[in-house]
This record gives structure tokens, C-alpha cells and sequence, in this order.
């Protein structure tokens, strides 16, 4: 390693560099500030090169961290994740963190290090087939043959990763390229000839689109995650205004569209508020602005939207038409195509229509059973809202208090709700916060976890404390996992089988012999990782904890003992219809 | 109904495992694939034969056409083209009369024979797809000891303005 280093500083007149200086220099040049990762043996020639790196490296706890991490930077700030891990278990343990960004379209590129070329193949030590492994789970992936492509490959990746449909694209480089001499240089532009984001806008299409518009009546925008990575909240808004367009958002796009504007009817799908369901089911024109018609959104494919005509604005060809017929297919990125459409829209008041969507936003609020001396989950979520005065950025895990994350929170901003939609990964809000944090350094971010989540990448909470993040981590204890516990009790006759987190009551097969009252105790956990921590377990402690917290400026943990039997309502069943919506506050 | 679509990939090593994930890993069945070189050493040409009706082959084009080594996507079922299938057939032939009949059905075929054993001839035989299938189909009371088919590869029968597929 001392020779390494040695080589580099000596040999200024020598153009060449080694394949892990490439990497390094690669970064730089997409504008990297901070680099997530794990090392192994596999990628040491580029953590030597990193040693002397100009942006920050931050030291996860595993993998999948690195991987979340790098994502939620990407998710907080629009700019590209970066993250390094070493060959075959380093390699495996980035995969759901991967397939998580994959599945949302987020820019990430992933370095992994690989044996060398000519033992590729023999099974040799922490080998495994990351290109075949990953390949299905990330955008692109490249195997790096020779040093001399190096500056190119990493230039087209950050390419790929953010044009287009953004994703993930993983570098997976040789030990040997890695040593290799290099006089190649980073490209001046990169071209690929089979790859071309720019989407020309079809005029033909853009008149007929705005035709429908000023034809309909009932007209209902319905946007996804491609309306955030593709920064068109403000002609969204002009669009909506313009001819009065009440909105809802996907999961993905929370906050795109601000859920004070008297024109928001919030989230829609599975869980999403009457107003924006009903408003799907009664509307004669649904506009889908970079949403891809998720299952857990439609329900019942052949019912969704039955009265509408259905336009569908995407850069994803093959997601137009995919699981919902179209009738108008708008290829391309959404904000040129709402600019483009903007000034043929006619204004409109649509004021009958208007007027039915607020009846039902008044008529069926989100709304929870009283709350007693129990805390109520929901009313956690309003606290934090409260207390940060709504400035919060939030991240969650995957469940049921992800699910009243979207419904008891305000989202006033894009970026500002930061989930794992597509896939649904749980362990993901803990280090997609930190990521965050990395790249929004003065705003408050918010973890909202569950007593299941939060256990799957609890670790990463060290990373938090080490570099004095100012992150919330709030747990929803129910002591379930509470989400699917729901399913059980509505679907499968209440036998909670594999749910219970806490002690009691469990299946005859799930027995054990001493039922513990907090197991784990998060507060010495979050402790034991240098974190501030405190329980609360009455409502009325709720917000001065909250309030303790977010004014201090460091990491905390705050633990609520929330009721164990709270379900998540409106909830349409799966595969079903509207109208077959529970919607119970008890 | 079958669909024959050409596909023009950068020739680079993974490329036909990333497109052969691709539409196996959404549910899609390949019936026939062939890969060869081009007239670029830097293209390769796959040809798939993708049974499904209209929404599974705009899916699979589609899909396709996204992938970044893809450089065109070209269903060649959608325009006036030609395809041929290559197929090498053993069949039993226990004596002079079975033999007899086989090499007739063969020539009636075009089809060649290549080589000739006590108990079995050896045919070669080019067609499009219907020709292919009905000669199989004919051969159907014989006993066929072994088959290799090629799959189908296109060619379009008139140079038309190239539709890129992005
Ligand atoms: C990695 C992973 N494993 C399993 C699941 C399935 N799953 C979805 S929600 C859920 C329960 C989550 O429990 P908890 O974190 O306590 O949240 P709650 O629903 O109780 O708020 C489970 C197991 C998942 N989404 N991700
Ligand atoms: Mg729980």
C-alpha cells in the first residue's frame, strides 16, 4: 500500500494513473461530495486511492446502509448516490438496496469490487456473479475489462443513472484493473449509440392532450414519482390552476403538489384519502403525470377510473399502456410536455366538479379513534408535523406508520417524503435519512420507523451519532408488524402468525418461555450507539419530547409505546374496487 | 400468434444473458432465438421468436428498445420480410419403403438428404415458419430420432427508413 502511494506522489510528469485513481478521479468529475461504502479485500487499491479524495467518505455499518444511504441522498437532493463496497457478500449485501432504488428511479451509481480477470469464473475467494445478480435489479451494469475504459464507463454510468428513467448502475471492477496503469481520461461528452434519453416532444400528441383537457368536465391529475425526479411541481401547479385540476399524488410523489393547496386530494391507491379515490372513480379525463399505475394504486385494474378517458405523460415507453389501457400516450419527460401543453390549456373553473371533490374532502377526512391514555400512532405523525411546523423532511420504513406518514404529515415541498414505494423496503428509512441528511446538511429529517424496520438496519444509527447528524429517529412501537398483522386480523380470521414483536399472546408454535416487557429496549440500544433516547408512553409527552429533540440539533431516538390494535383506514382490499373501501375509525 | 422480432445489440460480452433476462424474467416466453454477427463487427443481430398477442410483443419491443445495448427493435412480423429456419432431421427408416417414402416427402420439401444410414436418413431442410411446420406435421408418422432447428432469422424485403426504436 506505502508503495501505492509512493507512485503517486512521485510520478507528477507520468500521465499515467492506476485504475483505482480512475475511480477516484471519476467521481470528482460527476461531482461527488460524498461517497458511501465498506471495504474488503477486493476493493483496497481504490480505498488507498480515496485515502487522498476531495470529497467526503462516510463509513457505513453494512452494505445495504451504503446503498440506502447513497439513495436517500439522491431522493433528498436530485443529485446522484455514489457508494463502494468490495466483491461477492459486500457486493450481495447492496442487492435490495439496489432493487429498492431500481424500482423508484433513483440515480445511483454503485462501485463493487470484483476478483481478477483471470480468476473470474474459478470460484475464488468472495467471487460472486455481481453482473449476473444484479443485472436485473439496476438500470445497467458494467464489467470493467481494461483500465483504459475506466473514465469512460464511470462517465456513461453517472450518465445513465441520471438521464432518462433515472436508476441505479453498478461498476463492478477487477482487482487488477484496479492496479492497472492508465493514461485514458475522462471524456469531454459522453454519446453511447444505443442510448438516447432526449425525448422530442411530439406536437401531434401535445394538441391532442390538450384537446382532451379542454373538453373535459370531470379532469383529474394524477401524479407519480417521475413528476419529482423530473422537477415539474411548478408547472403542475400552473397546469392545475390554470384550468382548476384537482391533484393527487402516488406514494412517490408526496409533496410534488402541496396537500394545503385547496386543489390537493392527497395520495390515492390502497390507502389513500376517499376524496382522491372517489375523484379517480367519477372523473371523465385521469391525466397520470409520471406515475406508472402500481397495483397497490389501481386496485382493480378493469374498474380503475372506468369513466375516464386515461392520458398517460412518461419517458418510460413501455410503462404507457402496461397494466391500464390508454388512450392517449404522451412519450417523453413531463415538464417540457406540461410546459408544452400549458398554453393551449383553456382556463376553466369546472366549478360543479369543484365543488363535488371538496364535499367529499370535508365529508371523509383522515380520521382516527379518540385517544385515551394510549398513545394513537396517528397522532404522532400529527405532532411531528406540528412541532416542526411542518419543515420536517420525513423518511420511513415500510408498514402501517408508513401508510399514516402519508396521511397525518403535510407535504408542502417535493423531496421533502422519502420512502421506498416500489419495493416496499423495510430497513430502508433509517440510512435513506442519513443519506438525506448528507445532502440537506441544515434541514431537520425525521425517521419515522416501525419496532420492525428499525431493527433491520439499526446499526447504521452509529453513523448518525459519529458525525453529529441532527436526525430523529421516532418508532411506532405497536409491538407488531403491525401492517401485516392488518391483513391477518381482516383477511385471515385474526390468526396472527408471525406478527407478534411483542411478547404476548403468541401462535402455540411461536412460544416462548418468559414473556419481557421491552425487548428490545430501544432506549438503551439507541443509547448503547451514543444516541439521545427517551420513551414516551401517554399522549401528553408526545410533543415535549418531540420538541426536546428537534430544537437540540443531535441524534435522537425517541421510542412511543403506541396502541397495539391501530389499523390503517381508508384501506381498499387488494385487487378490488373503490367501493368495496373500509373506512372504520374504531 | 408468433412474432419474429430482430433486435440490433452492441456486440459486447453479457449482452444476450441481459436480453434473455429480460424477457424470461418478465414472464415471457422465447421460442426461437438466434444470435450472429453483422455486417459492423461492433453490432450483433438477435433474432426472437416471442409467441403473445399485441400487448405482450409491444411490452417485449418496448422493454427492449430500453435496454442501453439495444440499438434497434424491429418486429419483423408488423412488415413485408423474409425468414427462413434451418432444420436438421434424423429419421428412422427400418427399410427401403420407409426410406423410400421419406426422401420423397423430403424432396417435395426442397429439403436434402445429407446422410444416409442402415436405419436412418439425415435431412436438411430450409423453410419459412409455415413451411417448416407443415413439413414436420408430415413427418408425423414417422419416427424422428433426433431434430436441431436454428430458430428463425429475418431479413426485411425492402430498405425502409430506419425507425429507431427510441
Ligand atoms: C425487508 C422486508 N421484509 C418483509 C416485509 C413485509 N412487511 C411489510 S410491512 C411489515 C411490517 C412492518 O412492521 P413494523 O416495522 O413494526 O411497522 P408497522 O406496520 O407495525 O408500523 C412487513 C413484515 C417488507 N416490506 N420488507
Ligand atoms: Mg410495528
Amino acid at each position: 500500500m506505502n508503495d501505492k502511494t509512493a507512485d503517486k506522489t512521485t510520478d507528477q510528469a507520468q500521465p499515467q494513473k492506476t485504475g483505482a485513481q480512475c475511480v477516484i478521479d471519476g467521481l470528482v468529475e460527476a461531482g461527488c461530495d460524498v461517497l458511501f461504502g465498506y471495504p474488503g479485500g477486493a476493493v483496497l487499491d481504490i480505498f488507498n486511492a480515496l485515502y487522498d479524495a476531495p470529497f467526503q467518505f462516510v463509513l457505513t455499518r453494512h452494505e445495504q446502509g451504503a446503498v440506502h444511504m447513497a439513495d436517500g441522498y439522491a431522493r433528498a437532493t436530485g443529485k446522484p448516490g455514489c457508494c463502494l463496497v468490495t466483491s461477492g457478500p459486500g457486493a450481495t449485501n447492496t442487492v435490495t438496496g439496489l432493487a429498492t432504488a431500481y424500482m423508484d428511479g433513483i440515480p445511483l451509481v454503485c462501485f463493487t469490487g470484483q476478483v481478477a480477470l483471470n480468476m473470474i469464473g474459478n470460484d475464488a475467494f468472495q467471487e460472486a456473479d455481481v453482473i449476473g445478480i444484479t443485472r436485473p435489479v439496476t438500470k445497467h451494469n458494467f464489467l470493467v475489462r481494461d483500465a483504459d475504459e475506466l473514465p469512460g464507463i464511470i462517465a456513461k454510468a453517472f450518465y445513465i443513472a441520471t438521464t432518462g428513467k433515472p436508476g441505479p448502475v453498478v461498476i463492478d471492477i477487477p482487482k487488477n484493473v484496479q492496479k492497472q496503469k492508465t493514461a485514458a481520461q475522462p471524456p469531454k461528452t459522453v454519446s453511447m449509440r444505443a442510448y438516447h434519453p432526449d425525448m422530442p416532444i411530439n406536437p401531434a400528441e401535445i394538441a391532442q392532450f390538450a384537446d382532451l383537457i379542454n373538453r373535459a368536465s370531470r379532469p383529474l391529475l394524477y401524479v407519480g414519482g417521475g413528476a419529482v425526479s423530473g422537477g415539474a411541481s411548478d408547472v403542475l401547479s400552473a397546469l392545475a390552476h390554470k384550468a382548476n385540476i384537482p391533484v393527487c399524488t402516488t406514494l412517490m410523489a408526496m409533496g410534488v403538489f402541496s396537500d394545503n393547496d385547496p386543489l390537493s386530494l392527497r395520495m390515492l391507491g390502497m390507502h389513500g384519502s376517499v376524496a382522491a379515490n372517489y375523484a379517480v372513480d367519477h372523473c371523465d379525463l385521469l391525466i397520470s403525470v409520471g406515475a406508472r399505475f402500481d397495483d397497490r394504486v389501481t386496485g382493480k385494474i378493469s374498474a380503475f377510473a372506468s369513466k375516464a378517458t386515461i392520458v398517460h405523460i412518461d419517458i418510460d415507453r413501455s410503462s404507457i399502456g402496461k397494466s391500464v389501457r390508454t388512450d392517449l400516450g404522451v412519450h417523453g419527460y413531463v415538464k417540457p410536455v406540461l410546459e408544452a401543453v400549458l398554453p393551449f390549456v383553456l382556463a376553466a373553473d369546472h366549478a360543479e366538479w369543484i365543488e363535488q371533490v371538496q364535499r367529499w374532502k370535508e365529508r371523509f377526512p383522515f380520521t382516527y379513534p379518540e385517544q385515551g391514555d394510549v398513545i394513537m400512532p396517528q397522532f404522532v405523525i400529527e405532532q411531528i408535523d406540528a412541532v416542526s411546523k411542518g419543515q420536517a423532511v420525513i423518511t420511513t420504513d415500510v408498514g402501517q406508520h408508513q401508510m399514516w406518514a402519508t396521511q397525518f404529515f403535510r407535504y408542502t415541498r417535493p423531496r421533502n417524503f422519502i420512502s421506498s414505494g416500489g419495493l416496499g423496503t423495510m430497513g430502508f428509512g433509517l440510512p435513506a435519512c442519513i443519506g438525506a441528511q448528507f445532502g440537506r446538511k441544515d434541514e431537520l429529517m425525521v425517521c419515522i420507523t416501525g419496532d420492525g424496520g428499525i431493527q433491520m438496519n439499526f446499526q447504521e444509527l452509529v453513523v448518525a451519532v459519529e458525525h453529529q447528524l441532527p436526525i430523529v429517529v421516532v418508532i411506532i412501537n405497536n409491538g407488531f408488524l403491525g401492517m401485516v398483522r392488518q391483513w391477518q386480523e381482516l383477511f385471515y380470521g385474526r390468526r396472527y402468525s408471525g406478527v407478534m414483536l411483542s411478547q404476548h399472546e403468541r401462535a402455540p408454535n411461536e412460544h416462548i418461555p418468559e414473556a419481557k416487557k421491552y425487548l428490545p429496549d430501544f432506549v438503551m440500544m439507541a443509547e448503547a450507539h451514543g444516541a439521545c433516547a427517551r420513551r414516551v408512553t401517554k399522549p401528553e409527552e408526545v410533543a415535549p419530547a418531540l420538541a426536546e429533540a428537534f430544537a437540540s440539533r443531535k441524534t435522537w431516538v425517541i421510542e412511543c409505546i403506541v396502541s397495539p390494535d391501530a389499523n390503517v383506514y381508508p384501506m381498499i382490499p387488494p385487487g378490488s374496487h373503490v367501493a368495496e373501501m373500509i373506512n372504520r375509525t374504531v | 400468434m408468433k412474432h419474429i422480432i430482430n433486435c440490433l445489440v452492441e456486440n459486447q460480452p453479457g449482452v444476450l444473458a441481459r436480453i434473455v433476462g429480460l424477457i424470461s424474467g418478465r414472464g415471457y416466453n422465447i421460442e426461437t432465438l438466434n444470435v450472429g454477427p453483422t455486417a459492423d463487427p461492433t453490432v450483433s443481430k438477435m433474432t426472437i421468436v416471442v409467441p403473445g398477442d399485441a400487448h405482450v410483443i409491444s411490452q417485449v419491443t418496448h422493454q427492449l428498445s430500453k435496454q442501453v445495448d439495444v440499438i434497434e427493435v424491429v418486429n419483423m412480423t408488423n412488415r413485408r420480410h423474409l425468414d427462413r429456419e434451418l432444420i436438421l432431421l434424423r429419421v428412422a427408416s427400418q427399410d427401403h419403403h420407409g426410406r423410400v417414402e421419406v426422401v420423397e416427402l423430403a424432396s417435395l420439401f426442397n429439403a436434402r438428404v445429407v446422410a444416409v444410414q442402415e436405419d436412418s436418413v439425415t435431412v436438411q431442410m430450409v423453410g419459412n415458419q409455415e413451411t417448416v411446420a407443415d413439413f414436420l406435421r408430415l413427418l408425423k408418422p414417422y419416427e424422428i430420432i433426433d431434430i436441431s432447428r436454428s430458430g428463425v432469422i429475418a431479413v426485411g424485403r425492402e430498405v425502409i427508413e430506419h425507425e429507431r426504436a427510441k
